[in-house]
């Protein structure tokens, strides 16, 4: 059977060109950065250089670009890093956080609200999953020690206004982080002219490899680091630094970035028409997320009277990889947290599938998916009114 | 195009359902592997729980091996509002619930095989020792499985026709050896580890443990009573005792006494000598007749009244539509309330029903 893959939102392959930039520091280059000689400096070389060209592609010359296993870990260190520092230093107390934000953000601050004491407030989003800036400047406060609004929404791909957010967050001196790992993949970037002080991203979403993401930090912010042990990353983040997978992270940056603009287009017409074929096609189908400020590759929607789950394991038996939403909620039956905070029902919510599209999509798989998609909802629809 | 039968086959991660699929598709069905994700309150993480963790990576490696997709379903809900909340509320009224029946009847032939239908399946498949043999008119037989030790027919006996004409058990005619050889043969890590034993939603800390976490604290004490009428004692509620159970009765008896009866509607516990345990006959009610119609009675069959009891030879009699009046030729001591009694004709399974009282000399 020929697989069709329509969950780039979830992971990407790894692209050529950038296996090939990490396959010598596996063997060749494979010395431990933090090594005193030959070997060792060899591989430190490669890493910071790797830093500059983070630094680069992102404009981020004012930014400590911090090494991390993933998107998760960045936030992680971003929102427990910042929450304890902040506390110690200034005692604020009130921890902010989007209505919307991934399970990374939110375990995390609900963890810190849990085991540190810290009050934990979930900002409101609009119907399509913006922030409600004018909720948003009421609620910020001086005891304010970090706020954390997702940068483009995984489940709903709906696109915040970061800048001007950050720049509220400025105003007030509050440390900003958003959590752009579905953005950096998409939309342009550029760090010298925003007020974010923390972005997190992971390069699997972006043709890299898994396992390897950074966070920006602003270089006046100091962060209680999350993994202690040696110096590496300025004493930000111990352990040794994988380096095929910093290699390949970057490697994959720099041409997500060159790509995008070519990529971005073509993704957006596909996503167009899917999302116009699926509204008039599959009766009580209904977009989720902003039909406007969205990722170009995104389409996510909610189908009456079908489970989520149930319309995934048909499509994947049907030969079509898609998601309910996030993959790091796969086989939990409770509606997303996500689809809630925009006002949904839950027994609506419970029927959401996300449709993510990547490099290769072509669009006969896409016509071939809506297709699949007519048959299985019609399928499900019908075993449910049947008799068993 | 030739289209190859579906089967969804049930996978707990277990040796029998992991050959149970493999041999399926050794058969060229177009296999799809499902695993319930059910209600395990707080044992969650215990290893004879079912749907840890552990055991879902387990099928998953089955499932990879044989190349099958397999998908974790949720069913938590269904499953504690079908099997747990009836286990507790059935055991609080004094009765004996049989929870692994229920969830057959209930769960697996319902909610699992409503997701075998979503898509397309034609059949559901589990890993029970029974077999399930079509007849020239199409009626479905259930028999017991070849393999006696592990004969699992007793607990399929609520199955209608319906289902079992969707149902493959493709264990049915081998023996547990042959099963765990096929496992070592196709390398299945799973290939010696132990059958579970345990309620998969209590754990190893047992049932009594598990009642009194969920159950209701309220105790309902009452009267014990012996087989004269005479007030011997005072019980701490009917839900404890298990008829023919001879432990936790309290002491100073002359000889040892044992639970006779429970009478649920006075909330009394009858208490005797062994030569007193014990009764001729016993009613049965929600009866299921495999073949789909009542047979003629009176007849002979043999029950048994537990899933590892004995066989007996029984007269089955009617009483009304519902009911079910069964004489056995000698006393059996432990027919209980609320558990199940499946009657056979040789090897094969005639009915079921839920044992309601036992009375009779």
């Amino acid at each position: 059977m020929d697989r069709i893959y329509l969950d780039y939102a979830a992971s990407t392959p790894i692209d050529k060109r950038v296996i090939d930039e990490m396959l010598p520091f596996f063997s060749t280059v494979f010395g431990n950065p933090s090594s005193m000689h030959y070997f060792g400096q060899k591989a430190e070389g490669a890493v910071e250089l790797a830093r500059q060209r983070i630094q680069n592609a992102l404009n981020a010359q004012d930014y400590d670009v911090i090494f991390t296993s993933g998107g998760t870990e960045s936030d992680n260190l971003a929102l427990r890093g910042m929450a304890l520092k902040e506390r110690n230093e200034r005692g604020s107390n009130r921890i902010l956080i989007s209505g919307v934000e991934h399970h990374a953000v939110l375990a995390t601050a609900e963890q810190l609200k849990k085991y540190y004491g810290f009050e934990l407030e979930l900002l409101r989003v609009d119907v399509n999953g913006k922030l409600d800036i004018s909720q948003f400047i009421n609620t910020i406060d001086n005891n304010v020690a970090v706020v954390s609004v997702i940068y483009a929404n995984n489940e709903i791909g709906t696109i915040n206004p970061i800048n001007e957010i950050a720049m509220i967050c400025r105003d007030k001196e509050i440390p900003f982080h958003t959590d752009a790992v579905q953005a950096v993949a998409h939309l342009e970037i550029n760090m010298s002219s925003n007020e974010i002080d923390l972005l997190s991203f992971g390069a699997h979403k972006f043709y890299g490899p898994k396992g390897v993401g950074a966070l920006l930090k602003k270089k006046d912010i100091e962060l209680l680091p999350q993994i202690t042990g040696g110096m590496q990353e300025r004493g930000s983040r111990a352990g040794t630094h994988n380096v095929p997978y910093i290699m390949g992270m970057v490697k994959a940056l720099e041409l997500v970035i060159d790509e995008r603009e070519f990529d971005s287009t073509r993704l957006k017409i596909l996503r167009d028409k899917l999302i116009e074929e699926v509204l008039k096609k599959i009766q009580g189908s209904k977009l989720t997320g902003d039909p406007v400020d969205r990722l170009p590759n995104h389409a996510s929607f909610v189908i009456d009277g079908v489970n989520g789950n149930d319309l995934l394991i048909a499509l994947d038996i049907a030969g079509f990889a898609v998601s309910s939403g996030s993959a790091c909620k796969v086989g939990n039956p409770t509606p997303s947290d996500v689809l809630l905070a925009i006002g949904l029902e839950p027994a609506l919510a419970m029927g959401s599938i996300r449709v993510t599209l990547g490099k290769t999509t072509t669009i006969n798989e896409v016509n071939n998916f809506l297709s699949a998609l007519a048959q299985v909802v019609d399928s499900i629809r019908k075993s449910k009114s049947g008799v068993l | 195009m030739n289209h190859k039968a579906k089967v969804v086959v049930a996978m707990s991660g277990g040796v029998d359902s992991s050959v149970a699929a493999a041999l399926l598709v050794e058969q060229e069905y177009d296999v799809v592997g499902m695993m319930l994700k059910l209600w395990t309150g707080e044992c969650e993480l215990e290893a004879n729980a079912c749907c840890t963790p552990e055991s879902i990576g387990e099928a998953r490696s089955v499932a990879v091996a044989l190349n099958i997709p397999f998908y974790v379903i949720d069913a938590k809900d269904i499953f504690k509002q079908h099997v747990v909340d009836q286990f507790i509320s059935s055991y609080q009224r004094g009765l004996t619930p049989n929870p692994c029946f229920i969830c057959n009847q209930t769960v697996k032939w319902e909610y699992l095989l409503s997701k075998a239908n979503q898509i397309g399946a034609d059949y559901l498949a589990t890993g029970h020792y029974a077999q399930i043999i079509e007849d020239e008119v199409h009626v479905y037989h259930l028999l017991k499985g070849i393999d006696e030790q592990k004969d699992q027919s007793y607990i399929l006996a609520g199955l209608t026709q319906k289902k079992l004409c969707r149902t493959l058990l493709p264990l049915g005619k081998l023996k547990k050896n042959d099963v765990r050889e096929i496992a070592v043969r196709y390398c299945f890590n799973v290939a010696r580890k132990p059958d579970s034993q345990d309620l998969c939603f209590t754990g190893k800390s047992g049932y009594r443990a598990f009642l009194a976490t969920y159950g209701s604290q309220e105790k309902s004490p009452g009267v014990i009573r012996n087989v004269a009428g005479e007030t011997v004692g005072e019980h701490q509620g009917l839900a404890s005792y298990t008829i023919g159970q001879r432990k936790g009765l309290g002491s100073g008896y002359k000889v040892p006494q044992y639970v006779i009866s429970k009478n649920i509607d006075l909330n009394e516990l009858v208490i005797g000598t062994e030569d007193q345990l014990g009764s001729k006959s016993f009613q049965v009610s929600q009866i299921n007749w495999i073949s789909g119609f009542a047979p003629t009675h009176p007849k002979e069959y043999w029950v048994k009244i537990r899933y590892k009891a004995n066989p007996v030879l029984c007269s089955v009699e009617d009483i009304n539509a519902d009911a079910l009046n069964i004489v056995v030729e000698n006393k059996i001591r432990d027919a209980t309330p609320g558990q199940i009694a499946v009657f056979y004709d040789d090897n094969e399974v005639i009915g079921s029903g839920v044992i309601i009282s036992t009375e009779g000399e």
